[in-house]
């Protein structure tokens, strides 16, 4: 059923401040929008269950991208169009531009803003596998005061994460130390434009005399929200980038992937093609270094 | 109406418009109930499908994923603010001459989205306009039709096509 606008009360007070003493004086009541890519959707068939919205569009205090020498700061209202336009972004963070690149539309890109993704919190979210593969740091912020956690550690279950009710996501902290790491990202969906992941892995990883020092795998519908691959990372960590290694990070992935069927695909599919994307980011890995 | 609702102004199409609507009312219905611009379509009604496109504060929209409350001091161009003064921008001229509209539904939407890509970009490539338009669906041309008239309007007059847009902000 048609939801009824009549039926949820909006307002804007228009700076960060005035929305933080809001959400601290009636906690849990309101209910934040930004660019409401998510929010209207579901409103339009009838199932938004808040009744009262704030709206977080406008306020310039939550849409920036601060550089400084050793990080990158992105306000949550940073918009998809923000992020993929940005030099440093591009450069330094090609896996982050490439998933705001291919987020819906670009009608969608305008509005839908890096924090909207993230607290929405889809396992098929499309920037969360490239800020785990970045190792991304979330910071909130409310009337108490700001707080920083892993991004690896803001999700908590199926649509849920560790803000308090009272709190905003303020920004998203990214390192700037990948510039020598290998970096991949591969979303696979159902078609090539506003398609939604029926499974995407990103990862980045550093090979230190042949060996591997570093990686991180960030993953979208491979769990009930976008997690690291920790166990299969373990496997490849210390290893050469040999077949048996291969081998031994597919079998990995294939028993810690927990991906479930629904609409969009099944477990059994999302298990595999999880692997094999595994895969092609070593092969192609190994045979760059190979060549160089 | 009612005395709760707030006061909203917007520009639309270079006009100061104010309307009274429940804040959470969709952009696209403010402008087709209150303002009667029925260029902007509802389609999917969840942006999907691009029919509901217009520009806000020189951004590509769907119209129906916008309260209207977060339109208020924005500067918004639909459709019916493409053409100056009685002559058609050179984007509606190609959909025209290439048959880049068949039933209609679409059109605005394209028009809108190819309107947003071309101020920006006023060469694209095919790749580049088969991005821009990519959150518009067209079940009538195959979209080849589309992507021709785009094409048309940014070769044959590169730099009118470039200014129209830009000056219809």
């Amino acid at each position: 059923m048609r939801g009824n606008a009549e039926s949820h009360a909006l307002v804007a007070p228009g700076s960060l401040a005035a929305v933080l003493d809001l959400l601290a004086a009636e906690q849990g009541a309101w209910m934040p929008i930004a660019g409401g890519t998510e929010i209207m959707v579901a409103h339009a068939a009838g199932r938004l269950k808040a009744t009262k919205l704030v709206s977080l569009w406008g306020i310039a205090d939550l849409r920036f991208i601060q550089a400084s020498a050793d990080g990158v700061a992105i306000g949550a209202g940073t918009t998809f169009i923000d992020l993929r336009c940005h030099a440093i972004v591009a450069e330094e963070f090609p896996l982050l531009a490439k998933a705001s690149a291919w987020i819906g539309s670009i009608a969608n890109q305008s509005r839908a803003t890096l924090g909207g993704n993230l607290v929405n919190g889809s396992p098929a979210a499309d920037s969360s596998p490239a800020l785990l593969a970045y190792d991304a740091e979330i910071e909130m912020i409310s009337v108490r005061g700001r707080r920083r956690v892993p991004y690896s550690a803001f999700h908590t279950g199926y649509k849920s994460n560790v803000l308090a009710p009272d709190e905003l996501l303020y920004a998203v902290h990214l390192p700037r130390r990948f510039a020598r790491h290998r970096q991949y990202l591969r979303k696979v969906g159902t078609r090539r434009a506003m398609a939604i992941s029926k499974v995407a892995l990103a990862a980045t990883a550093l090979l230190e005399y042949g060996v591997i020092r570093e990686v991180r795998l960030g993953a979208a519908s491979l769990a009930a929200y976008p997690a690291r691959m920790p166990q299969t990372e373990n496997a490849l960590l210390g290893q050469c980038i040999t077949k048996e290694t291969i081998i031994a990070a597919r079998e990995t992935i294939l028993a810690e992937a927990q991906p479930i069927d629904d609409i969009r695909s099944t477990a059994e599919y999302r298990q595999r093609v999880a692997a094999n994307l595994l895969e092609e980011f070593l092969l192609e890995w190994s045979r760059e270094e190979q060549r160089t | 109406m009612s005395a709760q609702w707030p006061a909203i102004r917007m520009t639309v199409n270079g006009e100061s418009r104010t309307v009274q609507a429940p804040a959470m009312k969709r952009l696209l219905d403010v402008l087709r109930e209150d303002l009667h611009l029925t260029g902007a379509k509802e389609g999917c009604g969840e942006g999907e499908c691009g029919s509901c496109s217009v520009r806000m504060n020189g951004e590509l929209v769907n119209s129906c994923l916008v309260p209207v409350l977060q339109a208020a001091g924005a500067t918004i161009q639909t459709v019916e603010g493409l053409a100056r003064n009685g002559v058609l921008h050179p984007l509606q001229e190609a959909f025209l001459q290439c048959g880049g509209a068949q039933c209609g539904i679409c059109t605005p939407g394209m028009l809108m989205a190819a309107a947003q890509l071309i101020e920006r970009n006023p060469h694209p490539s095919m790749a580049q306009i088969r991005e821009g338009l990519a959150g518009n669906l067209c079940r009538c041309t195959g979209f080849m039709r589309i992507f021709a008239s785009v094409i048309a309007a940014t070769t044959q007059q590169p730099e009118s096509a470039g200014e129209g847009a830009s000056d219809a902000r």
